[in-house]
């Protein structure tokens, strides 16, 4: 596993300079600047089509980037001769519509990653997999097939899922968006057990009391620039620009 | 087994004129029994050559590299677009004719004799039917799924494997039962290059005895009875491999 000699925990865990990123002649992101500590959970919010998802897929190599630089932990996501194994080992990311595996229950699909791209042993990981499962309070359903489970209840096998590779940093693009209002809360809850243990969370979220409950800093994103980022308590109730205030003044 | 009902079959001929020969002749049963398994190691060989085709083509058809793709669209335009039986008389008279002859210690044979190149031809026809069936099964695994699987980590061949595969087989599962269905009954062409399967063993009594129109109700019935386990075997598969809740 590569490792980049010269990163220590000072520094950034993940860092995104300049980032642009174009879909034909429509430029997504224009010129994005990140800066994540070690530990840190930091929300992005802003209105639809601001490019949030964009940026956060852009972190684990999902969509490449068109100009800028994204590290994580001092590598460069985006070079050509990076091992994405390695990136995706340090980095999960869970997505608004879970994306489990359908034709496997719920223990399988947390196993499959370590088993098959780690090449863990069997009872390590199961072991391993089944004390997520405790975390997320599913362990009585480990085996059900995904589409026995509520939305929710899928969204918390999909982070298992993803913490069984034991990353070093999450992400979250919108994952409760697509849930009954009833189901967020517990989702919500596994997101803050996992921040309060000290895991690197990055989030795009519309849920605007959870992101000024856990976040360290919160960026506001409007036409594929940062308008704003500050402690929660500085964006929600002191916002500066205007465009902020406006978003604000619609969703809260 | 033909002590138990030659009496019977006897007396139908004697009384009737129903000639079931087969059925009282050991000769004549000893051909049938021969017809019926090589019609079935026939069709077994020619429905799992195909389906290798079908989901080695299928991954090929992702590639990355246009030269490949374009192999197996080339393959499936031919394969599609000519009559089996044309396929079968090519790679037997055509090939067969000049691929090498094995010293069999006096006499040389065809290195592939008939039942061979019965598998290949129809093998490789029903193979080009499975590539695009598998590739409509590929297709419809949600981009989003393999994207989970990329972002943990699977390598592109992991992804097809573990996960387009497993869910691909299930959603193109009945359009599969169909092209097994019509391989299994294609099979009867091997006639025409004389494999000894059904059809061809049954002619052979038929130009013997004269009972054409018994032979044919006999071929008609183990085509029948054939297709219909085939068919309750793929519904059985289809059964165990549906996945609770899903799809429903």
């Amino acid at each position: 596993m590569p490792r980049n000699e010269n990163w220590t925990e000072a520094q950034p865990i993940v860092a995104l300079h300049d980032v642009h990123k174009s879909f034909g002649t429509f430029e997504v992101l224009k010129g994005i600047d990140i800066e994540v500590m070690k530990g840190e959970v930091v929300c992005i919010i802003g209105p639809s089509g601001s490019g949030k998802s964009t940026l956060i897929r852009t972190i684990n190599g999902l969509t490449p980037v068109s100009k800028g630089s994204v590290k994580v932990e001092g590598i460069e996501v985006h070079d050509a001769k990076l091992d994405k194994l390695a990136l995706r080992r340090k980095v999960g990311i869970v997505f608004q519509q879970y994306n489990l595996f359908p034709h496997r229950t719920v223990l399988e699909n947390v196993m499959m990653a370590p088993l098959l791209v780690l090449k863990e042993n069997r009872s390590e990981v199961e072991a391993r997999a089944r004390t997520l499962l405790e975390k997320v309070k599913l362990r009585d359903k480990e085996d059900a097939y995904p589409a026995e489970l509520s939305g929710g209840q899928q969204q918390r096998v999909a982070i298992a899922r993803s913490l069984c590779m034991r990353p070093d940093v999450m992400l979250f693009d919108e994952v409760t968006a697509a849930l009954d209002p009833e189901t967020v809360k517990e989702v919500l809850m596994t997101i803050k057990d996992l921040a309060t243990d000290g895991m690197t969370c990055m989030l795009v979220t519309h849920e605007m009391g959870f992101a000024r409950e856990i976040s360290d800093r919160v960026y506001f994103t409007d036409a594929g620039r940062i308008v704003e980022s500050g402690p929660p308590a500085q964006i929600f109730d002191a916002p500066q620009d205007p465009r902020t205030q406006e978003f604000l003044s619609k969703v809260l | 087994m033909l002590d138990l009902i030659a009496p019977f079959f006897e007396r139908l001929n004697e009384t009737t004129g129903l000639n079931f020969s087969p059925f009282y002749d050991s000769y004549d049963w000893g051909r049938l029994v021969e017809g019926m398994t090589v019609s079935v190691k026939l069709i077994a060989a020619i429905i799992a050559l195909s389906l290798v085709i079908g989901v080695v083509g299928a991954g090929a058809q992702t590639s990355r590299l246009k030269l490949v793709r374009g192999l197996v669209a080339a393959y499936i335009e031919v394969f599609r677009n000519t009559p089996p039986i044309v396929q079968l008389l090519f790679f037997y008279f055509g090939l067969g004719a000049i691929t090498p002859q094995v010293d069999m210690g006096g006499w040389y044979e065809p290195m592939i004799g008939s039942f061979g190149w019965a598998v290949i031809a129809i093998g490789i026809f029903g193979g080009s039917y499975n590539v695009e069936i598998f590739r409509s099964g590929v297709e419809a695994v949600p981009d989003s799924t393999k994207e989970a699987a990329e972002s943990l980590g699977f390598s592109g061949f992991q992804i097809f494997v573990y996960v387009t595969l497993p869910l691909a087989f299930r959603i193109c599962l009945p359009a599969l039962t169909n092209n097994i269905i019509s391989l299994a009954k294609t099979s009867s062409l091997a006639y025409v290059i004389a494999v000894p399967e059904i059809t061809y063993s049954l002619s052979g009594i038929w130009s013997d005895s004269v009972n054409v129109p018994e032979m044919m109700v006999l071929l008609f019935a183990y085509y029948i009875v054939l297709v219909a386990i085939i068919a309750r075997v793929m519904t059985m598969i289809e059964r165990r491999l549906a996945l609770p809740g899903y799809g429903q």
